[in-house]
């Protein structure tokens, strides 16, 4: 007992039989972060708080909902109309879940700026690929759940994807629903995945992603490893404490974030038909397909790169290539520089390419298909592939910028 | 694979056809609602009961909030505004739902179509829509039963319900040019050919009060939803500004 570090008292008692403190030390006022973090470094702990905000206002909605074809939509408007603030709750919720794919973009595209994906962090990468993957399946059911018009044709569009793979696409699709289309038994089901099995998956993947990071340490603007600079004590000389430096740091973020959510939660939920569509105020009814399907914005980008292929079963693949092109990140990157700040031209060329295109293509996907739109969908798809390519292409033998030994 | 070419068929139908100009509707006004001006809304309330719920119900909303919301005490609610009644055939009490007597079933035979629930109308069509929706009746006698079309909502199944108050409008028509040359005649004025008990200006007026109480059944919480969140972020600006110096304090010796 005597090595142990046993402080007195009530935490005395807990680290003696768990390892509290140890814990506390490890992953917060012991882990050292690099000091230059920037703009760009709030979307994690912001993720994590859209997260909880979710889980949270999700159990109360779940106190009221009732996952049934004949009473979801009224227990809905029932939760807006008769549950004291159970249209803060809903809203927190709907926003959250857009707030979540924001949050997460940001979180993505930082690192890809930065190469956060690159060695030694690619476990880090695939298992916040594996999160995107779960947080899609999630709000793709959670979106069913309201039973509006839009929850319902939309699930039953997204659904008969599946039916374009050869041989089993039609049998796929019926186990998927449990029916012959979205009906109760779909709606039943969607609600067991979206409040228990994915939260699940997502709160281990989360956990996972995090014991993976606090592993081999997080990356930094500069792209440089700060492990390699340590003082006597073998402390990082680039390092702060996590705790409390980026707590306190984490806490201004995590205001603004609220401040702008709070805009969209309490003056604009609909989100202009963005967040909350017109036409899922409307109950489902399988007898009456909407004028326009959209998928909610979240999704549009992929959509798009499905549209915009006149094959349907390609348009599939191209759609699913999409998102596995990105797990792949790690290895088509060649580049032994990761930050953009060091990095040649062509890259930071390249990545405006994708940024414009997966805009564009979130634009295109949300509006109905004329003409000219598929060819600019089809020139954004383009765009969007071109990335991974130019980059593997220029990866190879990159001209960079000499990458300073210490963080500036 | 066929049901996925249907499906993938009815999405992109309507949108080469909204994209070839079948959208075009008259009239196009816009509409200013006012949340704090109750008496309006107490007036749209009142029309709604006696022209809008023989057909329509608003089953996802409770007379007594309506009242309490719109500062109607419940006695008046229950003299002047439940006309409804429950499946036991009494009349309808306070607390309840704003549900009609008429069965879907009942309502599917008579009309062919059953009339929609208005809770959420103001929401799902928007307020513009239902305001240019309920003065664009107008007199079609090719429209066997009803006589009337819908400059707004071509073809619409709903009869002219308030014809009693605003008469019967004949259109006018313009003849435009499309993109492919094609000439069409549109709908660009309404001209009353037979009076009813209301002058146009305290029609439009009536569909407005309509409106705005239409406007408020979809979402009762509304200004409540606006208040608190005024609320919010003033008391965020406060917190942000403590967050911010706290965080200035700990970064000070970070070089």
């Amino acid at each position: 007992m005597a090595e142990k570090q046993t402080g007195s008292g009530f935490i005395g008692w807990i680290d003696a039989r768990f390892p509290l403190t140890k814990m506390f030390e490890e992953h917060l006022s012991k882990y050292y972060a690099p000091k230059n973090f920037n703009f760009w470094y709030f979307f994690g702990s912001l993720a994590l708080l859209v997260l909880v905000i979710q889980i949270i206002t999700g159990i109360f909605l779940t106190m009221h909902y009732k996952p049934d074809g004949d009473m979801a939509f009224a227990s809905v408007e029932y939760i807006m109309r008769d549950v004291d603030w159970g249209w803060l709750i809903r809203y927190l919720h709907s926003t959250g879940a857009s707030a979540f794919f924001i949050v997460v973009y940001l979180h993505m595209f930082r690192a890809l700026i930065y190469g956060s994906y690159q060695k030694p962090r690619e476990l880090i990468w695939l298992f916040g690929m594996f999160i995107f993957l779960a947080l899609m399946a999630e709000a793709f059911m959670g979106y069913l759940l309201p039973w509006g018009q839009m929850s319902y044709w939309g699930a039953q569009v997204i659904i008969s994807l599946f039916g374009a793979i050869p041989w089993v696409g039609d049998e796929l699709t019926l186990w998927i629903r449990g029916d012959f289309v979205v009906s109760d038994a779909t709606l039943n089901r969607f609600f067991a995945l979206h409040v228990v099995a994915v939260p699940l998956v997502l709160l281990m993947l989360v956990v996972m992603h995090i014991i993976a990071l606090h592993e081999v340490g997080s990356n930094n603007p500069d792209g440089v490893e700060i492990k390699k600079n340590k003082d006597a004590n073998g402390i990082p000389l680039d390092g702060i404490p996590f705790h409390p430096y980026y707590t306190v740091k984490d806490i201004v973020g995590v205001v603004v974030f609220l401040i702008l959510f709070s805009v969209v939660v309490f003056f604009t939920p609909e989100m202009g038909g963005y967040f909350l569509e017109y036409a899922n105020f409307v109950p489902a009814n399988q007898f009456k397909t909407p004028e326009h399907i959209a998928p909610v914005w979240y999704f549009t980008p992929f959509y798009a790169i499905l549209r915009a292929i006149p094959d349907k079963l390609l348009g599939v693949i191209a759609m699913f290539a999409a998102i596995i092109v990105l797990f792949l990140l790690p290895w088509i990157d060649r580049g032994r520089v990761k930050s953009v700040r060091y990095r040649s031209s062509a890259f930071k060329w390249l990545l405006v390419m994708l940024v414009v295109s997966f805009i564009g293509l979130g634009y295109l996907g949300a509006l109905p298909a004329t003409e000219t739109r598929t060819i600019f969908a089809r020139l954004f798809s383009l765009g969007y592939f071109g990335f991974f390519l130019g980059l593997w292409w220029i990866s190879k033998n990159e001209v960079t910028k000499p990458v300073p030994e210490r963080v500036k | 694979m066929h049901r996925i070419l249907i499906i993938v068929m009815a999405l992109l139908l309507p949108a080469i056809g909204f994209a070839a100009g079948g959208g075009y509707t008259y009239p196009n006004d816009q509409i200013e609602i006012d949340w704090d001006d109750k008496a309006a809304m107490q007036r749209g309330a009142r029309t709604f009961v006696n022209y809008c719920m023989g057909c329509h119900s608003a089953g996802y909303s409770r007379y007594n909030r309506v009242g309490k919301d719109l500062g109607i005490p419940d006695d008046v609610v229950l003299d002047n505004l439940v006309f409804t009644t429950d499946a036991k055939g009494e009349r309808s009490k306070v607390g309840e739902l704003m549900k009609i007597t008429m069965t879907p079933e009942y309502a599917e035979q008579a009309f062919g179509i059953v009339p929609p629930d208005l809770s959420l109308i103001a929401r799902s069509r928007g307020v513009d829509w239902l305001y240019n929706y309920l003065r664009g009746f107008y007199v079609d006698e090719t429209r066997e039963g009803l006589g009337v079309n819908n400059g707004v909502f071509a073809n619409v199944g709903m009869p002219h319900v308030l014809a009693e108050l605003q008469g019967l409008q004949a259109p006018k028509y313009r003849t435009v040019t499309d993109a492919e040359g094609n000439e069409q005649q549109i709908i660009n004025g309404f001209e009353i050919v037979e009076p009813g008990s209301m002058s146009p200006s305290d029609y439009d007026r009536m569909i407005h009060d309509l409106v705005a109480f239409l406007d408020y059944l979809a979402e009762p919480y509304k200004q409540t939803r606006k208040n608190v969140g005024t609320g919010v972020i003033i008391f965020l600006f406060f917190f942000l500004i403590l967050a911010y110096l706290l965080k200035k304090e700990y970064w000070k010796d970070v070089h």
